[in-house]
């Protein structure tokens, strides 16, 4: 069913007369989704830079066997932040941000369907941060716990001292995670609810049923997070024992709360991602997107077998054997519909015509690494291997080829392929190939390491290590300092286009989403006329997408 | 005619993939560290069928992409299609169905393997000291000792392993006789531990108030490094102890013989605690204390759980 209800929604707005070049908006309480869009991406990008910090200073601490950088409960603070504020406050909330951006645009809606939720969504985000962030400065500093924040070692807090570290942790992803849940709230209404005319479930492109699949996950699987969470924070604060093993506690149920959202937050990620690959790829080989259907109904075919794999991060806590092996097979199952996701996008970009600008590169690269993301995941679900290489560095690199190599690649992708239509400059060229090489090559330096080293018993998170791991340490800190700079361009070319690059036409790409049917950027209401749907995604065959239109070029410089 | 020789070429690549990954499986074994227990020869065997799979898919997609990149360039300013194709049928169930398959095969080589680990002393036995009952989500229900030629008790606790011989006699060192079977039951004291040494490529999470055993059973005579791998708060890095697996002569001499002569074993985490090395950057921050007393050894029976 669908109906455009979003008529109603047009009252209770801000005013119309706002010049769209106004930069204050972006810093103001306002429901228009593509604003907030923007609001979440730069800021989450704010705090990406701070975790890519406290990554280097961690890679600047293990080039060496010895504990020389950084003394060890900084180490084990800085690990801590960097993992919780990568998943909590950069790759979710930023997918949020990219969502909020594009999903009423790809729907041919004119807001999200409550725009004001959506609003404080997005500025429950920056206050948590900071809160996070802030805990450094407390006397005995951040969490120290790992981002997992396992029980009994996350209780062990300074006696006399009430606001520590841990407790700020568990307020702020608490905090988070309610932001995460109301907007997981708006995007499930509005994609249900808000398409144009003529948007079946099957015209939507593969992003809105990605962006479905992830928030529907956020809405299951969430709640499992937050509850124990609040638990943790009464056994830390107010002497209750659900947690505590002498205590007739049980610190393992802590774990299966956790890994029931924790490990469906990976596709939570990821899912996003996918979405994104499967808009590039098709742009950019003039392709439809092949097996456009089964890529759809594998989102959520990830979304609903991911619900039932948490376990195999457990597989060593005194999981009984049914357990191991009920759990090997559902996470092996997962391989199956992401295995359908490659195999169309590969077949896309086959025998066909391609255009090998920046997002495509990032597109491509994001896609051929998450297959060896893939594979060491599949090996991990398998209970006799992960039992060797559990806990080492095998897990560290297969987690960041997935979440670095793969979703962070993507969201770069996402960023130059949008980037005309936010904010209605192109990017510069020869500087986006730069920063793909750079991070191309400086991702895989830093990542690869992990692999052999956890093969050989590296184990992670600790801050010195036998000297037979140093050969390989040293090139995944060299990649991890490579990452650092080539986030520099990156930034460089994103103001300079925002200032002084060329005007950008409504579609650049020659792409056919419905997003790139309105200006770049968009009015506040998103279309002129509201669109009414005739055709399937992804119509690269349509000679109206093939040719290009001098007119459209002129438009584009008014 | 062309059409056939595509398909000829790409039964060629195929054949070669298949050459290569299986040559990358063969190497896999050499990733790993020394085999040092019965049950790493059969994680290896199971690490290298993964390899030899995931080799061929990564290679031929990957293949698929860089061939794409280098020969299917558009001119510029060419944006017409590419070609009109949107899907097939049988090509998409091929491809759901084969990796189905495929998992499946994997799932099972790996249940095949996880059960003669199993034969072998894998499976956890679980003994609470609560009185709580057995908690069903967690333990195992079979909770029957498994047989085992020895057996020893290993305490941890922050920041340090002990390990408690059958004479009563207790050190920091853990030594195994080779080719016995022999049962560890461990103890944890404060936060979860995880026992593991890569060669035996086995590794069990310790938790307190819980008695976990393992069987192991040595193959490799030599000298290998126990860790912590479950992270264990301030000191984690410095949880190690000392494995030797020795003859039984060898293993009996030991016993009788360091029981004469106790000697005291600097612990790492303490020293570490009184003389902090000297880092760039202080921060200072809280840590539990690591109890005092470095552990001798010595004849005593411990109550540490």
């Amino acid at each position: 069913m669908t109906h455009d209800s979003s008529e109603n929604i047009t009252e209770d707005r801000e005013p119309q007369n706002e010049s769209e070049n106004n930069w204050r908006r972006y810093f103001s309480f306002s429901t228009d989704h593509k604003v907030i869009g923007v609001q979440y991406m730069v800021t989450t990008f704010i705090f990406f830079l701070i975790g890519g910090l406290l990554a280097m200073l961690i890679r600047a601490e293990l080039i060496t066997p010895q504990s020389n950088v950084l003394d060890r409960p900084l180490y084990n603070g800085l690990f801590t932040l960097h993992g919780t504020i990568m998943i909590f406050l950069w790759i979710i909330p930023f997918n949020a941000g990219i969502s909020n951006y594009l999903v009423p645009l790809m729907l041919g809606a004119r807001d999200m369907a409550f725009p004001l939720l959506n609003a404080i969504s997005f500025w429950i985000l920056p206050p948590s941060g900071i809160l996070l962030i802030s805990s450094f400065l407390l006397p005995n500093g951040t969490a120290q716990s790992g981002w997992w924040s396992y029980p009994p070692i996350s209780l062990q807090i300074p006696p006399g001292q009430p606001i520590n570290g841990e407790f700020i942790w568990i307020v702020s992803i608490v905090l988070i995670g309610i932001s995460s849940i109301m907007g997981a709230v708006n995007f499930v209404t509005t994609i249900f609810w808000m398409r144009a005319p003529g948007m079946t479930f099957f015209r939507m492109p593969v992003f809105v049923w990605s962006v479905l699949s992830a928030q529907l996950l956020q809405l299951i699987n969430l709640p499992s997070l937050t509850g124990a969470l609040i638990l943790l924070l009464f056994d830390l604060s107010f002497g209750t024992q659900f947690f505590k093993p002498l205590e007739n506690g049980d610190p393992i149920i802590y774990q299966h709360l956790f890994w029931f959202y924790s490990h469906p937050a990976v596709y939570i990620m990821a899912l996003p991602a996918f979405g994104i690959f499967a808009e590039v790829l098709p742009a950019f080989s003039r392709n439809p997107l092949f097996g456009y259907r089964s890529l759809a109904v594998a989102s959520l075919g990830i979304a609903v077998v991911s619900i039932f794999v948490w376990v195999h991060h457990m597989f060593t806590s005194a999981t009984p054997s049914w357990m191991r092996i009920l759990f090997m097979f559902t996470s092996m199952l997962v391989a199956v519909p992401t295995g359908v996701k490659a195999f169309g996008w590969t077949a896309t970009v086959w025998k066909s015509k391609l255009h090998l600008e920046t997002p495509m590169l990032f597109a491509m690269g994001g896609a051929a690494m998450f297959l060896l993301g893939g594979v060491t995941g599949v090996m991990l679900a398998a209970v006799p291997f992960d039992i060797h290489v559990h806990n080492t560095y095998f897990v560290v690199g297969h987690f960041h080829y997935i979440v670095f190599n793969t979703i962070t690649m993507a969201i770069f992708a996402a960023i130059y392929y949008w980037f005309p239509k936010i904010t209605g400059r192109m990017y510069a060229e020869g500087w986006g190939k730069v920063h793909f090489w750079l991070t191309f090559i400086g991702a895989n330096l830093t990542f690869f390491p992990m692999l052999p080293l956890g093969l050989q018993g590296m184990v992670r998170r600790i801050s010195s290590y036998d000297p037979r791991y140093q050969g390989w340490n040293v090139i995944a800190s060299l990649g991890g300092f490579l990452l650092g700079v080539s986030i520099l361009p990156f930034i460089a070319n994103m103001i300079g286009s925002l200032l002084y690059g060329q005007r950008a036409v409504n579609n650049p790409w020659h792409a056919t989403g419905l997003e790139w049917q309105t200006t770049s950027p968009p009015p506040r209401d998103n279309f002129e006329e509201i669109p009414v749907v005739k055709r399937p995604p992804y119509d690269y065959g349509d000679p109206k997408y093939s040719v290009i239109e001098p007119s459209d070029y002129h438009q584009g410089e008014k | 005619m062309s059409r056939f020789l595509e398909y000829l070429l790409i039964a060629g690549y195929i054949a070669v993939l298949l050459v290569v990954s299986h040559w990358i499986g063969q190497q896999a074994y050499s990733w790993m560290p020394p085999e040092a227990t019965a049950e790493a020869q059969k994680v290896d065997s199971l690490f290298s069928f993964l390899t030899s799979i995931g080799a061929f898919i990564i290679l031929g997609l990957v293949g698929m992409m860089v061939y794409s990149v280098l020969f299917f360039r558009a001119p510029k300013n060419d944006y017409s299609e590419g070609h009109p194709s949107r899907g097939d049928i049988k090509l998409e169930f091929l491809w759901t169905a084969a990796p189905t398959l495929l998992v499946l095969w994997l799932a099972f080589q790996g249940f095949n393997i996880y059960q003669q680990l199993n034969i072998l002393g894998l499976q956890q036995v679980v003994h609470l000291h609560t009185p709580l009952e057995e908690p069903v989500y967690a333990a195992s229900s079979d909770d029957k000792p498994k047989g085992a030629a020895e057996t020893i008790d290993v305490f941890v606790k922050q920041w340090d392993w002990s390990f408690r011989y059958p004479n009563n006699f207790t050190s920091n060192e853990l030594h195994l006789p080779v080719n016995r079977r022999t049962r560890l039951n461990m103890h944890a004291k404060d936060v979860l531990h995880s026992f593991y040494v890569p060669e035996f490529r086995l590794q069990q999470y310790i938790v307190p108030g819980r008695d976990i055993d393992l069987v192991v059973t040595p193959t490799r005579t030599g000298q290998y490094k126990l860790k912590d791998a479950l992270f264990s708060g301030t000191y984690f890095a410095l949880m190690d102890a000392d494995v030797h697996i020795e003859s039984l002569e060898q293993y009996n001499q030991w016993l009788s013989q360091t029981q004469h002569q106790p000697t005291t074993i600097k612990n790492q985490a303490v020293a570490e605690y009184t003389q902090p090395p000297k880092t760039f950057f202080k921060s200072g921050w809280y840590t539990v204390a690591p109890e005092q007393r470095a552990i001798a050894n010595e004849r005593k029976v411990m109550n540490d759980t």
